[in-house]
């Protein structure tokens, strides 16, 4: 049952048909994993935790740096130096006292992926390099838990759910990660402060969805945004027979670093 | 020849034996070595480029590693 002070926090969430009180009790009976407490985790973390997803895990190792601050809205300046985990869990409390906050101030691999998703619904892959992308996928697909993909670059984004065992990974559209430094990060090329706001709110409202299970998720298909044209595409992603993890023969069967991918974003010096 | 590449419709010259790698090459795709072709909705495996034909009235999209996030 919600408390007076719930119904009132969550009355316009409330008096969505598609919500209700009974949707509102899902939220909080939710547990979402964010991994990566950065561009994308940030609008993610404030929203999940404002809708009153009850239970919200954040996985990142890093510590808030000054270069961080023009997107990463979860930190504030007196935050610099301070574990990411630590900063966002303040203000994730800081907005709604009835969500529990579960950090974990490490890099996701994997030895640790299995037991860290094991303990959520939905998963957010809010990281900034190939090896954990891949690694996110890898450990949803085998373990056959939803979970949103979103990338960013510059001034575009994309992002896709995926519905193991029922909607494409991202390795039927992507079987293999590119090599180490072939592909540009946002550290060396740059990224407009809003686009993770963009995304990132996007996963979001996809774990909301799918914790009330109203609507449709963002399965089957690749949402593309473009800030400068200001256009979004979405193009359709049909299981692939060939997936190296989903496909019909895979040879992807536990989950393993893919350490020759490994960039990470905001490496100093990187 | 009219294709439709990212949902643009485009007009290419006309020429013989047009595969999807020879299309990457012909537009300078950026990213060339990974980006993911779908073709007609499928995506294509990167052994078969060179041998997947690209014909009149294809719809074609060019899909982009994007690995920011942080």
């Amino acid at each position: 049952m919600l408390t007076e002070t719930q119904i009132e926090r969550y009355s316009r969430h409330i008096i969505l048909k598609e919500v209700g009180g009974k949707g509102q009790k899902k939220l909080l009976d939710g547990r979402v994993l964010i991994i990566g407490a950065g561009g994308l985790g940030s609008p993610i973390a404030l929203y999940l935790a404002a809708a009153g997803v009850g239970a919200i895990g954040i996985a990142d190792a890093d510590d808030v740096d000054l270069s961080n601050l023009q997107r990463q809205v979860i930190h504030f300046t007196p935050d610099v130096g301070k574990p990411k985990v630590e900063s966002a869990r303040e203000k994730m409390e800081a907005i709604n006292p009835d969500v529990k906050v579960r950090t974990y101030k490490e890099w996701v691999s994997a030895a640790n992926i299995g037991s860290i998703i094991a303990d959520y619904d939905f998963v957010i892959d809010g990281t900034d390099n190939f090896a954990a992308k891949f690694l996110i996928n890898d450990a949803c697909v085998l373990a056959g838990k939803p979970y949103s993909h979103g990338g960013i670059l510059q001034f575009v984004g994309q992002t896709i759910t995926i519905l193991p065992g029922k909607s494409a990974c991202y390795r039927c559209i992507f079987p293999e990660p590119p090599p180490k430094d072939a592909i540009p990060t946002c550290s060396q090329a740059g990224v407009i402060g809003v686009l993770p706001g963009v995304i990132g709110s996007i996963q979001a409202t996809e774990a909301i969805k799918f914790l009330l299970g109203k609507g449709d998720l963002l399965t089957g298909r690749i949402l593309m945004y473009d800030a400068l044209g200001m256009k979004f595409r979405e193009v359709g992603i049909k299981h692939n027979r060939s997936c190296p993890i989903c496909g019909e023969h895979p040879t992807i069967t536990e989950v393993r670093d893919e350490l020759d991918a490994l960039t990470v974003c905001d490496l100093k010096n990187n | 020849m009219k294709i439709t590449i990212n949902g643009k419709e485009t007009s290419l010259d006309e020429k013989p034996d047009r595969t999807v790698g020879s299309l990457l090459e012909e537009l300078d795709v950026s990213q060339r070595q990974y980006v993911t072709v779908e073709l007609n909705g499928e995506i294509i495996d990167r052994p078969l480029f060179e041998t997947t034909p690209v014909k009149e009235g294809d719809e074609i999209e060019f899909l982009y590693f994007m690995g920011g996030g942080r």
